[in-house]
């Protein structure tokens, strides 16, 4: 076992984790948190997508050992003092979810994408986006949401 | 949940989701992230073999493993051990025989996912292997074929008899085959089962349907049905997958034999094997047309593979036989639809519903039909279009608005997209393109396609709805208790829209699904807005009268409450419908009838096989729009579904085994690959629904696939009577063409 700790959510976090444990498992039965979702287990849907040290991974293709010590942001950290953040205000304003299950991915993947690029194109929000998979919603309300969530960022005093 | 707004946001507009923050906070419960203190782990062994007796299990190897508190096969299964949503042949776990892989065989229960997983692999079983039946038509009639199934391997065979004249001046004849789909919902399958004090248990899952569960499940553990209660877990997607029962009896068992919480939650590769495919089928169809293209006949055979158990099939296979010539008026009609049992992967319900096969099939014969008739595959679809009055091959009288031809119209005269760019990206595979587009070719093609909402050939098809309204706070507070599933599809606004409408009270609470309140049926069929809606509407009214009543002598609606709250339960079901005839296939078997319209326009590098979806159009008649953001969302993942399955979705088996059970070898469409859609939506009601609306969710899924192969076609020049396309099916054939 190894005893680490995790800046999740800019909460340092103690856990005690075996080598092989993935950080997908350790956020969800270690931390309790479990706003980030597994849907494939192999790095291919996204839904894991977690932000590390600001930039986007899959949380169920690393494991915990190996960012100890490093930044984690979840999408239980994307709100600010209770407030959901211009993404996830765009996401449930824009209807770009039905189950949700793909969400959390989005908007950390969207996050970090928007922070890089804020005012993308169209093929630059298909292209910034398209690790990720949704199952739901055929994309369209997805793209208009990260569309939004870029207006909305604009919106936001600095 | 509750929303508190300025003014009422009822039917028709665009409520939000009551679940959106929490879905985007995070802080929404799917079924996997249930957790209780003490919980323990299950685990399932399955069957690496299609086809094999079973001559042993020791369980010796995994009770011994330090962590492991029970391991369960048939023989502790407390009841009865077979289940099933038609026919109860399913056993709960294998009895010396197993009929497909991934049949569950032993169960495991311990304090940690992988130690769970680890003592099953430890549980030694003894196979004796035997042939697998893995021909759905040597199944079906092949009568030395060994017998999958006790009754035979026939599920159903429903015929469609109409009419005696099976000559016309053009016929157009092929054979169609459409690969096994898998719905590939994000949140696999998952939940928890709680011991409780009275024997019982209480089960948190995932499901389209908690009464046909708890209807499964307590037979199964041996309790009276009260004794097994459910509510529902946050649902990760469902497309049909979770008609069909996964884990529930499994953690049921072991929450009863260990006494502690029980939780389970498949893996990717396990959900592959944990729940029910789309059918794949075989289909011949034959049509004949006077030379301006009217239709005389259509002869078709249908074989839809069920794999090792019932499930769905028969209702699968009498929507394939009853809309088997589509929304097209025909006066001789001649088709076999069967159901067959296999060793391959079992089959039930997916978006869609036995209507998606057929469908691919007979838009695929009306496009060869034009072009036998020097007609264009619209012209010929409008001039064959059913409309109000027309008669189906049911002989079911089309009683509402269906106005196919003018959809078709409008759909051929919407824009079309400007030439592809030059753009690498923008080239069909993207920047992994290895050329520069010399070989590219832009095609357009047509689908139509008719399906049936709610349930249909005489089920007793009903839904309930408890509603309250009492004072919280000093203010008027309504609370809407269903048993409807929430799987995504935006139940939850309709319910909240149309107890705003009914009562004028903005403050809407929807109740948790569970069994405490009687059963809503399925979330399927397209059918919940329609009588999910009907009851909560008809539970409203008679609130609503009530409340007038009280209010006569001029009393206010908060003087009224403050006598205590005003509750009524409604129970509301659709127009009857009626079994189809064995032999003639007549009867106005269907309820609700929905059409759309699709037109893709596609971008196929005919040297590589590669197809980019350049533009999808369509055109949808939903008799009344309830919520316009959410029911665009329906029509938008109901195309990309069929976008997926016209291009890249399938199951591949090889004797009975599923080759590729991970989101790496089964594709799912990504952003890319789903193109932006031009929409048209109409209202035209249906007088029998409530609000005249119609169910709006499976029909984009039927009509897409077709008109994707179509432009893949008119690209190509190519027959391409198989869905999925794949790249192979070009490039190889298509040697020919790209000089
Ligand atoms: S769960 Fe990590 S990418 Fe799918
Ligand atoms: S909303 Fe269900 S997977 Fe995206």
């Amino acid at each position: 076992m190894h005893d680490i700790t995790l800046y999740v959510n800019g909460i340092p976090r103690e856990v005690s984790v075996p080598a092989r444990r993935l950080l997908s498992d350790c956020l969800r039965h270690d931390l309790g948190l479990t706003g980030t979702h597994v849907g494939c287990e192999h790095g291919v849907c996204g839904a894991c997508t977690v932000l590390l040290d600001g930039e986007p991974v899959r949380s169920c293709l690393t494991f915990a050992v190996t960012v100890a010590g490093r930044e984690i942001t979840t999408v239980e950290g994307l709100a600010t003092d209770g407030r959901p953040s211009p993404v996830q205000r765009a996401f449930a304003e824009c209807h770009g979810l039905q189950c949700g299950f793909c969400t959390p991915g989005f908007l950390c993947t969207t996050t970090a994408f928007l922070r890089e690029n804020p005012a993308p194109t169209e093929e630059e929000v298909l292209e910034g986006i398209s690790g990720n998979l949704c199952r739901c919603t055929g994309y369209q309300n997805i793209i208009k949401s990260v569309h939004r969530a870029a207006e909305l960022l604009a919106e936001e005093p600095t | 949940m509750s929303i508190a707004t300025g003014q009422v946001q009822g039917v028709g507009q665009s409520l939000l989701r009551p679940d959106g923050t929490l879905k985007v906070t995070g802080e929404f419960a799917y079924s996997s992230d249930l957790w209780l203190d003490g919980m323990l782990w299950g685990a399932t062994l399955r069957s690496p073999h299609p086809s094999a007796w079973i001559r042993s299990i020791d369980v010796g190897p995994a009770l011994a493993m330090p962590g492991v508190f029970a391991v369960l096969t048939h023989q502790d299964v407390p009841g009865v051990k077979f289940y099933g949503l038609e026919h109860k042949d399913q056993p709960v776990l294998a009895i010396d025989q197993v009929r497909y892989q991934g049949e569950p065989v032993a169960l495991v229960a311990a304090d940690h996912p992988e130690t769970a997983r680890r003592a099953a692999d430890a549980i030694v079983v003894g196979y004796e292997l035997r042939e697998a039946v893995t021909d759905p038509r040597q199944a079906a009639f092949d009568p030395a074929c060994p017998q999958v199934n006790p009754h035979g391997n026939v599920v159903r065979h429903q015929p469609v008899r109409v009419g005696d004249r099976f000559t016309a001046d053009v016929v157009v004849t092929a054979e169609y085959e459409v690969g096994m789909q898998d719905q590939a919902f994000l949140g696999p399958e998952s939940g928890l089962a709680v011991p409780a004090e009275d024997g019982g248990v209480d089960l948190y899952v995932a499901t389209q349907w908690l009464h046909v569960d708890q209807d499964q499940v307590a037979p199964c553990l041996g309790l009276p049905k009260e004794k097994v209660r459910l509510t529902l877990a946050g649902v990760g997607g469902a497309f049909g997958a979770r008609e069909d029962l996964s884990m529930q009896i499994h953690a049921s068992m072991l929450a009863l034999r260990t006494g502690k919480p029980i939780k389970i939650v498949y893996g990717r590769e396990e959900s592959f094997f944990g729940h029910v495919h789309r059918h794949p089928a075989w289909m011949r169809y034959e049509h004949g047309a006077t030379a301006d293209g009217m239709l005389v006949y259509v002869r078709a055979e249908i074989v839809l593979d069920g794999g090792a158990y019932t499930s769905s099939s028969p209702a699968v296979v009498g929507n394939a036989a009853s809309l088997g010539v589509g929304p097209y008026e025909v006066d001789n009609v001649w088709i076999d639809a069967y159901g067959t049992y296999t060793n391959n992967p079992p089959c039930g319900a997916m978006r869609g519903f036995g209507a998606v096969q057929a469908c691919f099939a007979y838009e695929s014969q009306m496009d060869r039909l034009a072009e036998a008739c020097g007609l264009s595959p619209v012209e010929i679809r409008i001039r064959n279009a059913v409309s109000q009055g027309s008669r189906l091959a049911t002989g079911q009288v089309v009683d509402t608005p269906a106005p196919l031809a003018g959809m078709l119209r409008e759909l051929a005269a919407m824009p079309l997209p400007g030439p592809g760019s030059t753009d690498l990206r923008a080239l069909p595979g993207g920047v992994a393109q290895t050329t520069h587009g010399e070989g590219v070719r832009r095609g357009i093609g047509y689908g139509v396609g008719i399906k049936n909402i709610c349930f249909s050939e005489g089920f007793d098809d009903y839904s309930t709805a408890r509603v309250r309204v009492e004072l919280l706070g000093g203010e008027p507070h309504v609370l809407v208790h269903t048993a409807a599933a929430e799987v995504g599809q935006g139940l939850i606004m309709v319910k909240s829209q149309i107890a705003r409408t009914e009562l004028g009270i903005d403050r809407v609470t929807i109740v948790p699904a569970d069994t405490t309140v009687g059963s809503a049926g399925s979330s399927s069929a397209s059918r919940q807005s329609y009588v999910t809606g009907g009851a909560v509407k008809a539970a409203c009214e008679a609130v609503r009268e009530r409340l007038d009543k009280l209010r006569a002598g001029g009393a206010s609606l908060a003087e009224v409450l403050a006598a205590g709250p005003v509750e009524e339960t409604r129970e509301y079901r659709h127009r009857p419908t009626f079994p189809m005839d064995p032999v003639t296939g007549q009867g106005d078997s269907h309820t609700q009838l929905a059409l759309c319209v699709h037109r893709a326009v596609v971008d196929v590098d005919v040297e590589l096989g590669l197809v980019k979806v350049v533009e999808l159009a369509a055109v949808q008649d939903v008799g009344r729009i309830m919520n316009p953001l959410a029911l665009e969302g329906q029509i938008h993942g109901g195309t990309a579904q069929g976008l997926g399955l016209a291009l890249m979705e399938e199951i591949q088996v090889r004797d009975g085994k599923v080759l590729n059970p991970s989101f790496t070898d089964y594709l799912i469409p990504t952003i890319l690959d789903m193109p932006p859609m031009r929409l048209s939506i109409l209202e035209n009601p249906d007088p029998h629904a409530p609000y005249g609306l119609r169910g709006a969710g499976e029909p984009p899924t039927l009509s897409s696939t077709p008109a994707i192969a179509a432009a893949v076609r008119n690209a190509t020049g190519l027959a391409l009577a198989r869905v999925p396309i794949r790249p192979d099916d070009i490039a190889l054939a298509g040697s020919a063409l790209a000089g």
